[in-house]
């Protein structure tokens, strides 16, 4: 009997939010005194880092390509297991629910929290777009937690850790014909800090000194709705109710307004600056820091000031 | 070729989200329900291949007496028929397993859901519903066409898309960029009147033992009042980030 959690890799690295997962399952797995079994696909690059975050055990496994072959692999595995944790990216968000349904467990996404209890086992999740907050209770047969990356954070706690490799077939549905990754940028649901524009900024043209704000932070770029329906920049950069929902440590919007649909998407934030001519613009009530100012003097200003201050660190 | 779109009843995205007083579920007073707007780029896309190729739509949505106006707009809109499965939607699994009994004792060639609902944001039955299927699935898809029998869809992953090719039959989980925001359609005054004669059946849920269940609903713990910074104060707000917010 032991909690195990799904570990996902992007090309052989470890992502993030897969230490994430460990760190979770640790928790979980300390209420219940057991044990913690990662799950990682064969092809994962330093497996054994995963002991540093609460792994006991580390089970490799020949991961086919598809979500649900890998549902298929991820359910036989963990057969008799106390719970699972699968840290909700793309790619968790298309397992999750594949093992829920195959295995018959139960299943909460969008997870907020560690578990507020473990039997039965409760935890709390976003809904209604972040407008609301539900208290969820899991049947205890196999419950499964699928958390939103960045929301509960990575605790460094060592264990064995010891490495195996175990062997699971699934089948492959999916005919992938190519994948593309734009590279060298930082994916936008997994970014501790996002820079994020919407119409104020009066053209795509001007996107260059947000670029270079995101560059100097490290953070993934974003914009508004309006701004991706107009094609100034890409639907995937999208943040709102109906686009990405992003959690960032820092979140820096640059002339939104934050019409309530942008709110939703971006209140989980922890930090939230708005940068805004309009004193009155509503975003101003969900913020942090707030500058009344224009974008082409601040955000210049703000990466000089950012830079200055990275270079005396 | 013959498309199911899964339609979900949610609040209106500029809705105001209260709960009741004991906490238990969604106070709906005041509350404008609408299409999912991830279910209305579905719906619209699949309008766009029937426009191309011919075909019905059927709409389906898992919910009580109250989504039928939901039903009818869709129909307003262009699907030809709907399907209303009389059950509260409690949980994914089940909500899944009625999508699924229907599709099975009807055949589709093409099933299209919105990635997730706004209300509880789950996005756990598209993926079900092909899991127990054994149906290929595509989640956050962007870009749906289809050949013949197969699909060529394209998705949003981490940092990047995918792109597939598949046999029908297959679901999808989708969202803007199946069609654009100017593509939506609103109801006329035809659509209105011919929604009012196309069918809207009811059927009969099955029931199982919910695996989950809400223990109760609150609303965010709201922000401390903003501090504002004057603009030519950049370095004051640096010194804030750092220090008191730990943000950088």
């Amino acid at each position: 009997m032991s909690v195990f959690v799904y570990v996902e890799d992007w090309e052989g690295a470890l992502k993030k939010a897969s230490f994430e997962a460990v760190s979770y399952a640790k928790t979980w797995a300390d209420m219940l005194s057991v044990p913690v079994i990662a799950l990682v696909s064969a092809s994962a690059n330093d497996a054994a880092t995963l002991a540093t975050y609460g792994a006991d055990e580390i089970r490799t496994f020949d991961a086919v390509k598809s979500g649900f072959g890998v549902a298929e692999q991820v359910s036989a595995l963990s057969q008799g297991a106390k719970g699972l944790v699968v840290a909700g990216t793309n790619f968790g968000k298309t397992l999750a629910p594949a093992v829920a349904a195959l295995s018959g467990g139960a299943l909460s996404t969008n997870t907020i929290s560690e578990p507020l209890q473990s039997s039965p086992l409760q935890v709390k999740r976003g809904a209604f777009s972040s407008k609301g907050i539900e208290t969820i209770e899991l049947d205890a047969t196999f419950p499964i937690i699928s958390f939103t990356p960045n929301s509960i954070g990575i605790q460094e706690r060592s264990a064995s850790g010891a490495v195996s490799s175990v062997d699971a077939t699934g089948s492959d549905l999916m005919g992938l014909v190519e994948k593309s990754v734009t590279t060298g940028k930082i994916a936008l649901p997994e970014a501790d800090v996002v820079v994020s524009a919407g119409r104020g900024l009066k053209g795509p043209e001007n996107w260059g000194m947000v670029e270079e704000l995101a560059d100097v932070l490290g953070a993934a770029t974003a914009c508004s709705k309006p701004v991706s329906d107009i094609g100034w920049r890409p639907h995937s950069e999208h943040v709102g109710q109906t686009g990405i929902q992003v959690n960032p440590n820092l979140y820096i919007a640059v002339g939104i307004s934050g019409a309530i649909q942008h709110l939703a998407g971006v209140s989980a934030s922890k930090t939230i600056v708005v940068v805004n001519t309009d004193a009155e613009a509503p975003f101003f009530k969900a913020a942090d820091y707030g500058i009344v100012g224009d974008a082409f003097e601040v955000v210049p200003r703000l990466v000089d000031a950012l830079r200055a201050f990275k270079a005396a660190q | 070729m013959d498309i199911l779109v899964c339609i979900s009843h949610v609040p209106d995205t500029t809705a105001k989200i209260n709960f009741t007083a004991d906490g238990s579920s969604l106070d709906a007073s005041g509350v404008q329900f609408v299409i999912n707007p991830y279910d209305e780029f579905g719906l619209t896309k699949a309008l766009h291949i029937k426009e191309a190729q011919g075909g019905t739509i059927t709409v389906l949505n898992v919910g009580g007496p109250e989504t039928e106006p939901t039903l009818r707009k869709a129909l307003a809109i262009g699907a030809d028929k709907a399907v209303r499965i009389n059950a509260t939607p409690t949980d994914a699994i089940t909500v899944a397993q009625n999508i699924k009994n229907h599709i099975s004792a009807n055949a589709y060639d093409l099933i299209i859901c919105g990635q997730e609902s706004i209300d509880y944001n789950g996005q756990q039955v598209p993926a079900m519903v092909a899991a127990m299927l054994r149906y290929p699935f595509v989640n956050a898809c962007v870009g749906l066409d289809l050949n013949g029998s197969t699909a060529s869809t394209k998705a949003e992953i981490d940092g990047g898309h995918a792109s597939y090719s598949n046999a029908l039959p297959m679901v999808i989980g989708g969202k803007k960029g199946l069609v654009e925001e100017k593509d939506l359609r609103i109801p006329n005054m035809r659509g209105i009147m011919s929604a009012r004669s196309k069918p809207l059946s009811v059927e009969d849920a099955t029931s199982g033992e919910a695996p989950t269940k809400s223990a109760a609903f609150e609303k965010p713990a709201g922000k401390a009042a903003v501090k504002m910074v004057e603009p030519d104060q950049i370095d004051e707000l640096v010194r804030l980030l750092n220090e008191e917010a730990k943000a950088i």
